[in-house]
């Protein structure tokens, strides 16, 4: 289970601080899907990035099954994230160089380990991937090279999955086939958060929660 | 997938970076691994130069002993053994000789185990007039070199005079118009003139040798001698008390004068040409020592300089990898790296960049240098230079991509992952 206990986030500029993230409390379950919805800047991939322990918040705690991401060193945080938590972003971040396997593999060589063949073939072929293995992204299409992106999000099985509008790049057929994988993932008994400024895409999420306009929050300090 | 994979795979991808950061590695090791063949090189050279300069000095002073040896059979004398009552205020008057000695003298000193004394020849002579021309000649008699039991037999450096032959002074023979073969009569006696000698400028030029039997009968001196003429001696000048004390030893009653300036003459200019040759060969060695130390100095400004050089163009290539692949490094950071796998990603790159620079650079310098060996031959594989060549390479692929790569690990994901 995620839990985003009262979690800010500001920015400074000159001699005020802008209201990145306005204070947020959040839960997501085993087995739920949750998705987080807002106006393009209100702190939406600022709220994935503190989830996933890659940004610190200003205050507020994240713990996932209880584990206080915030209170982990540099490298323990690292460790964690590689066997609790799966990323996919809009833009993919595929490795350029590499193959499909290969990036679906990746997660291995952030590992530091190397096993991991046969469910990297087994999940590019769940996700439709499995005649275009040695081609490079630069090959694929747009939802192939997101098909790829999760499916290296899951290569272990992680605890949940924080996707940032990872429909944002694909027309409405393959933004559909995405989200019945991450319902297919939800169904397995992991957790998915995802962020996303559409509305039709956040309402096919179990539930939604809203992220005001950061603009109404700014306060002067 | 491993890191090992993962950095073959983005060489491949990004050849001309590999390959930017490679020919500077592989520059700076040439320039260390031609440098120190050439200065090696140089080294080998020079020992084989001084080693035949060595060897030449050392046949020429061979040849050059040879030389003095046939000299001074021609500048006769090195010493004198005289009657003990031979005045010799009188003897350098009137450079002649007035007392005498048993002619079984020269026997005696030859037999005698006297290693200082060699080239023995008796000799009777005296201030004459020659009845049959009227001139005032100096009659000497000889009988060559005396022959010693104790010594190696060597060809004597004065031939005797036959008997019933002369030899003539050059003085004697031009004015009396004789040349060899002539019959001359002296003191009743007839001669053959078996040889006419070169101009010597001295007494010898009015001289005349006959032998040294012939030449007793002719003065009333049988069985006389009145000096002993020693050649060649083992002595210098400040040995000459001992060669007194080894004549004395043997014939009481003589004296020994030493034909100083030809014995030291001798010396000296040995010493000299000895002392030349040294002096040769240490301008020599002092050439080569100066050509060495300019290009040890050469190569300690360029070695470091190209070192230098390339460790700032291998950083720059990483910190240009670095910027191009933060991207990449934000996902892998996302995905679970650690600090110690994103520096693993850019130093095994920079540890087969070193050690291909190494080897090329090894195989590059040590050809270069090996080009100008010439006659020298040696082996393309030093492996204490190789092993110097290709360590270098690696330390400094290293440590000039250490700094880009902690840059790299300790990127904040957040940051990039939002840029991208």
């Amino acid at each position: 289970m995620l839990v985003l206990d009262r979690v800010v986030k500001t920015y400074p500029k000159g001699s005020r601080r802008i209201t990145a993230l306005a204070p947020i409390d959040l839960t997501v379950r085993a087995g739920e899907f949750v998705a987080v919805e807002g106006p393009s800047g209100s702190g939406k991939t600022t709220c994935l990035l503190i989830a996933g322990g890659l940004l610190d918040p200003d205050s507020g705690k994240v713990l996932l099954d209880g584990h206080d991401l915030h209170a982990m060193t540099r490298n323990q945080l690292a460790a964690f994230r590689s066997q609790n938590i799966g990323f996919v972003f809009q833009q993919y971040h595929l490795i350029p160089y590499l193959s499909v396997l290969e990036n679906i593999l990746a997660p291995e060589a952030a590992r530091g380990r190397a096993n991991g063949q046969a469910r990297g073939r087994e999940l590019a072929g769940q996700f439709g991937l499995d005649h275009r293995l040695d081609h490079t992204p630069a090959e694929l299409s747009c939802g192939e090279k997101q098909r790829t992106a999760l499916a290296r999000a899951l290569l272990f099985r992680p605890k949940i999955l924080l996707a940032d509008e990872i429909t944002g790049n694909l027309d409405h057929v393959n933004a559909q086939i995405v989200l019945g994988y991450l319902r297919e993932y939800v169904k397995t008994g992991g957790s998915v958060l995802l962020v996303t400024h559409d509305r039709e895409i956040a309402s096919q999420a179990d539930r939604v929660e809203y992220l005001p306009d950061p603009r109404e929050l700014e306060t002067p300090r | 997938m491993s890191v090992w994979r993962l950095v073959i795979k983005e060489i491949v991808r990004r050849k001309t970076n590999f390959v930017s950061g490679l020919v500077a590695v592989t520059l700076a090791a040439a320039v260390l691994a031609g440098s120190m063949t050439i200065l090696r090189l140089h080294d080998l050279r020079t020992q084989r130069i001084l080693a035949r300069k060595e060897q030449e000095t050392r046949q020429r002073m061979a040849v050059l002993e040879d030389d003095y040896r046939k000299i001074m059979k021609n500048l006769g004398f090195n010493l004198l053994i005289l009657p003990g009552n031979q005045k010799l205020s009188d003897f350098y008057a009137d450079d002649a000789v007035s007392a005498y000695i048993p002619d079984t003298y020269a026997t005696r000193l030859a037999e005698a185990k006297i290693v200082t004394i060699r080239h023995l020849l008796p000799s009777l002579q005296e201030k004459v007039l020659w009845p049959e021309r009227k001139r005032t000649i100096i009659l000497i008699g000889t009988r060559g070199e005396v022959p010693s039991m104790f010594r190696d037999a060597r060809e004597p450096i004065l031939v005797a005079v036959k008997k019933g032959h002369a030899v003539v002074g050059h003085e004697l023979a031009e004015s009396l118009g004789l040349r060899a073969g002539d019959r001359i009569t002296l003191f009743g006696r007839t001669f053959t003139v078996g040889q006419c000698n070169e101009e010597r400028g001295s007494k010898d030029d009015i001289s005349i040798w006959i032998d040294l039997s012939e030449a007793q009968g002719i003065l009333g001196k049988p069985g006389r001698i009145n000096a002993i003429l020693a050649l060649k001696c083992h002595c210098a000048g400040n040995e000459l008390a001992n060669v007194r004390r080894d004549v004395a030893s043997v014939l009481p009653g003589v004296q020994v004068i030493e034909q100083g300036s030809k014995v030291l003459t001798r010396a000296e200019a040995r010493d000299r040409a000895s002392k030349e040759a040294a002096e040769a060969l240490a301008g020599e060695v002092g050439n080569r020592r100066q050509l060495r130390d300019e290009l040890e100095r050469f190569s300690s400004i360029l070695a470091p300089l190209a070192l230098l050089a390339s460790a700032l163009w291998v950083g720059l290539v990483f910190y240009t990898n670095v910027r191009e692949r933060r991207g990449e490094i934000g996902i892998l950071r996302a995905l679970g790296a650690r600090t110690r796998t994103i520096l693993r990603l850019f130093l095994t790159k920079a540890l087969l960049m070193g050690c291909a620079g190494g080897l090329a650079g090894y195989v590059l310098g040590t050809s270069i240098g090996l080009a100008r060996q010439g006659e020298i031959g040696i082996s393309f594989l030093d492996p204490r230079l190789f092993l110097l060549t290709f360590c270098t390479a690696v330390v400094l692929s290293l440590a000039a991509s250490w700094a880009p790569a902690y840059y790299a690990a300790q990127q904040e994901p957040a940051e990039v992952l939002r840029e991208e």
